[in-house]
């Protein structure tokens, strides 16, 4: 049978509503447990960084522009650079990265 | 610094910041969501459905796999559970926001600001000082939300007009913003840097090992995070008392004052 894509659309949309509002709404008071306290800390950063590596690699033509583009974005981030400098220095990075010059 | 002095210019102060924040996300958001709006395409959405996809659902991967359910016709039963896998990881973020929010935050509050969670926006409200305010995440979402949903309504009309040199350069834009945030916070805390590096190289060597071949790559994220974090959480405990104030230095303490003062 065919699907409606609409449909498909709202059964998406609904799901990743709820999973994004339910904690939010329920929990209402510090979590005291010291173990989910700091699980919770460190979710966030370990999070983007698997999702950052290895698929930089993957993103451009060559996994050598990822390389360049991974090294130059955390030099830039090092030094205190904004994020949108951060993300356009990946972009040009990546652009010479994959021989275009 | 208790969240209780939400005046007017105090809630408007917050949009401004909000939408100053959230251009270059919304920059971001549009160069990626271009190349995401060339999968939809190829799944048969028109630029209208696409924007509706993705003002409703705002998730890179997530709207990734949700083009692959749609073009390999699926049941809609198939859809949540994809749908649950592969942004599980905003289920964790949410509980993480949950703790920095006034107790007694509305539920109307609550509910738009989980409405609008993305890993960006999650960063950059996470990494201010104190409670969250809503209206900053508001000021976000009004910009970065359209920015993300016109990519890919302009991806799915003109998404192989771009040269493949170009598209190549553009996709690298969303890691660049992911390490905006894990750089800063790693350079602040040697704990929170270490976690990035072992994250890292753990995430590397699964890619690498075929036994998770079978795992799509957002069930590969949320089983690491779960994993990683924990064990960070259990060998690093976070002190007692004001969570992440705690593990500040000195030195940050200090910027945070400077923060408040100026936010305030």
């Amino acid at each position: 049978m065919t699907h409606n894509i609409y449909l498909y659309i709202l059964v998406a949309a609904a799901v990743s509503c709820l999973i994004r509002v339910i904690p939010l709404t329920l929990i209402r008071r510090k979590i005291k447990n010291p173990f989910i306290r700091s699980f919770l800390y460190y979710v966030p950063y370990v999070t983007l960084a698997v999702m950052t590596f290895p698929a930089i690699l993957d993103a451009p033509q060559i996994p050598a522009a990822g390389i360049l583009a991974l090294i130059v974005g955390i030099i830039a981030a090092w030094k205190g650079v904004n994020m949108m400098g951060i993300a356009a220095l990946c972009c040009v990075a990546a652009f010479f990265g994959t021989g275009h010059f | 610094m208790t969240g209780e002095n939400f005046g007017m210019n105090r809630e408007k102060h917050a949009f401004t910041s909000g939408i100053r924040d959230g251009i270059p996300i919304a920059l971001g958001y549009f160069a990626v969501a271009f190349s995401l709006g060339i999968v939809a395409k190829k799944a048969g959405l028109d630029p209208v459905q696409g924007f509706i996809s993705s003002m409703l659902n705002h998730a890179s991967a997530g709207e990734y796999a949700e083009f692959t359910v749609i073009m390999a016709n699926a049941p809609y039963v198939e859809m949540a559970f994809v749908i649950l896998i592969t942004n599980i990881r905003y289920l964790l973020m949410s509980c993480a926001l949950s703790q920095r929010f006034a107790p007694d935050t509305p539920g109307i509050h609550r509910f738009l600001v989980g409405f609008g969670i993305t890993d960006e926006i999650f960063g950059i409200s996470i990494g201010r000082p104190g409670v969250v305010n809503p209206y900053y995440n508001y000021g976000a979402m009004a910009i970065a939300l359209p920015g993300w949903s016109f990519g890919t309504a302009i991806g799915i009309v003109a998404g192989n007009v771009l040269p493949a040199s170009i598209v190549s350069a553009l996709s690298v834009a969303l890691y660049g913003m992911f390490i905006a945030i894990i750089i800063p916070a790693s350079k602040k805390n040697r704990i929170v840097g270490g976690v990035v590096a072992v994250s890292f190289l753990v995430s590397f060597a699964v890619s690498k090992i075929s036994l998770f071949d079978q795992m799509s790559d957002s069930m590969k994220i949320s089983l690491l995070t779960v994993v990683i974090a924990g064990a960070a959480a259990f060998l690093f405990p976070v002190k007692e008392g004001d969570g992440e104030d705690s593990m500040d230095t000195d030195e940050e303490s200090s910027d945070y004052l400077d923060f408040e003062k100026e936010e305030l």
